[in-house]
């Protein structure tokens, strides 16, 4: 824009009335400024606080000579005979003579409801978000837009119900699968809460691609869906894939939808219309009952620990991917 | 300055509401009574909680659920005055109150409950055995041609480990077997209800009151005996092999505003309630 011939503008500065120094103004200017910090720093406190705190009961997981005696690292990471002369197996099944504390049935159930909600969310909303911002016209970005940003305001509750009544017969009625609440069916209402996320993120990335990049696209005689796919898109990918981080975290950590629609077996087996137990769906109808202090409810933190970790640790690989491609596109630039 | 008086007309009025609601409480002196526990009893414990403030009003009871576990934790941590529970509270359970507290816990069953089995209203079970229930939820039956149905997969739903009548299944139908692995667990007696309602190949158990849109399946002891439906006469005979106390448990003996509840709730109105909402009422003692 500059050195277009126009004159550089400069305007003209009149500096505010600053308060005079011991006047009732200066204590209250320090005052906002402590109130401004005080309230950034306390969400930072809140979130080690929250972490002190899961640590803290699910330390004696690794620490507590009479937790690990029911529920050590071999039994949450190994197979266990569930009774005596049995073959050994993956099983969880903490309220029990035995009980069973095997972590795969549910890391495998959290994977496969994750995976098959982010593939069904992905292309949708990422979709969604090229069409608004790339072909839509306006009237039709102004219904879209805030219908998607709706569906973010509805409760988890009442999509994990909608999809218990609803969706799941729909599946159920059209492909006759075994298990009528599945991983599937949980997958599917599962997506409608990741959707908008995507949706919104993704879209806000492609509005930021300098309008310069597609007109100089289209000077160069690329039609306009060349220009979306592969000017656009490729432009705005680091905000992309930070749209599918936070969707993927989502998922991983969405509990009501789960908790009602995929049956809560903790099954072993990598079939999508299986029924799947997710650890937060886990934590969510184990927690309630649970004896304080007693191995089960540590087990339960030690699923909400492994949890957060493994959103912090996707939340911190997608961040430094996406750097990674903002350097690249950079460079290339 | 003017909007800021503005501001204050609002602001007096909101006080003057408090003062209004604070006012009568304050006067009866009345600390409402709390009721904490089984989801199977919600129902009938905020019915009962409904008809007894409309006849006393000044008297506050409040019921939540949570399940069994949670009202007996509640009522061991001094979270609740009367907890209650579609199981009997465990001996540790009831030596870490006396702990707690100083005195023992007064059980006192308030009604009686079946556990009982659905199927989809399509399906042609008549009756079913308490064996074959024990195969079925450990996983030893699979095909509903082995309990006299037609050829195809058992789907098998259950409650949450959270859950009384989860205790009460594991304990009495499975003599404390293992739920096998394929057991679909779901929160809450109606979510069950619901979704074996939509599956011909399904199964469930629940609460008696619950029972709507689903068919009961009568249940026979064993192989041998006759099928019995769940109803006041059989369940009250103990004849009906999955039948249950219900029960209010207190922290001493109860005393003032507790002690009138539970006494209207075991008096003849009381009792009344139990069989409007599905459940049956105790034995008169």
């Amino acid at each position: 824009m500059r050195g277009s011939g126009v004159l550089p503008y400069r305007p003209e500065v009149t500096p505010l009335p600053l308060p005079k120094a011991g006047a009732a103004g200066v204590f209250g200017d320090r005052l906002a400024a402590i109130l401004i910090k005080g309230s950034a720093f306390l969400t930072i406190l809140s979130l080690i606080l929250i972490f002190v705190f899961i640590g803290k009961e699910a330390l004696p997981v690794l620490t507590s000579a009479e937790v690990q005696k029911e529920a050590g690292l071999a039994q949450l990471f190994l197979p266990q005979a569930p009774h005596p002369g049995a073959d050994r197996e993956f099983t969880w099944q903490p309220v029990s003579e035995i009980p069973k504390y095997s972590l795969l049935p549910l890391f495998l159930g959290t994977l496969k409801v994750t995976i098959i909600a982010v593939l069904i969310a992905i292309p949708l909303a990422v979709g969604a978000a090229l069409y608004t911002s790339e072909f839509a016209p306006g009237w039709a970005r102004e219904i879209i837009k805030p219908c998607i940003e709706v569906l973010a305001g509805i409760p988890s509750v009442v999509i994990g119900f909608f999809c218990l009544m609803v969706i799941a017969g729909w599946l159920h009625d059209a492909f006759g699968w075994t298990y009528r609440l599945n991983a599937l069916t949980a997958g599917i209402g599962l997506s409608l809460a990741v959707i908008p996320i995507v949706y919104t993120v993704a879209e806000d990335a492609f509005s930021c691609v300098p309008q310069p990049f597609r007109e100089g696209s289209l000077a160069m005689g690329a039609s306009s869906w060349q220009t979306a796919a592969r000017v656009v898109l490729p432009a705005a990918m680091p905000g992309v894939l930070a749209a599918c981080v936070l969707g993927f975290g989502r998922a991983v950590g969405e509990t009501m939808i789960v908790l009602m629609a995929s049956g809560n077996a903790a099954v072993l087996s990598w079939s999508p219309v299986d029924s799947v137990r997710t650890f937060s769906a886990t934590i969510a109808a184990e927690l309630g009952e649970v004896v304080q202090g007693s191995p089960h409810y540590h087990v339960l933190f030690f699923l909400g620990a492994f949890l957060f970790l493994l959103t912090f640790a996707l939340n911190l690989l997608g961040r430094w991917w996406v750097g990674r491609l903002q350097k690249k596109l950079q460079g290339a630039a | 300055m003017k909007r800021l008086r503005l501001v204050w007309v609002p602001a007096a009025g909101v006080l003057l509401l408090f003062a209004a609601c604070g006012g009568p409480g304050g006067e009866s002196a009345h600390k409402p009574v709390t009721v904490k526990g089984s989801d199977t009893m919600v129902i009938l414990s905020q019915r009962w909680a409904e008809t007894y403030m409309t006849e006393n009003p000044g008297v506050t009871i409040q019921v939540t659920g949570g399940g069994s576990g949670v009202g007996i934790a509640a009522l061991i941590n001094g979270g609740t005055d009367i907890c209650d529970a579609s199981r009997p509270m465990k001996e540790a359970e009831k030596a870490q109150a006396k702990e707690r507290h100083g005195q023992d816990v007064e059980e006192i069953p308030v009604a009686l409950d079946g556990v009982a089995i659905y199927v989809h209203q399509s399906s042609p079970i008549q009756s079913i055995s308490a064996a074959q229930l024990k195969g079925i939820y450990t996983g030893q039956i699979t095909n509903w041609r082995d309990v006299g149905g037609s050829e195809g997969r058992i789907v098998a739903y259950s409650r949450e480990n959270n859950s009384g009548t989860y205790v009460f299944f594991k304990e009495h139908v499975l003599g404390n077997a293992d739920f096998a692995r394929e057991i679909q667990t779901l929160p809450g007696t109606a979510a069950v209800v619901n979704a074996v309602s939509k599956d011909p190949a399904s199964i469930g158990y629940g609460g008696i009151a619950y029972a709507s849109g689903i068919r009961t399946v009568p249940v026979r002891k064993d192989d041998q005996s006759a099928p019995v439906t769940p109803s006041l006469a059989t369940v009250r005979s103990g004849e009906y092999p999955l039948s249950r106390n219900l029960f209010f448990y207190t922290i001493g003996s109860p005393q003032g505003d507790v002690k009138a509840f539970i006494d209207w709730v075991l008096s003849q109105e009381g009792q009344k309630i139990c069989e409007a909402v599905g459940y049956y009422p105790i034995a008169r003692r």
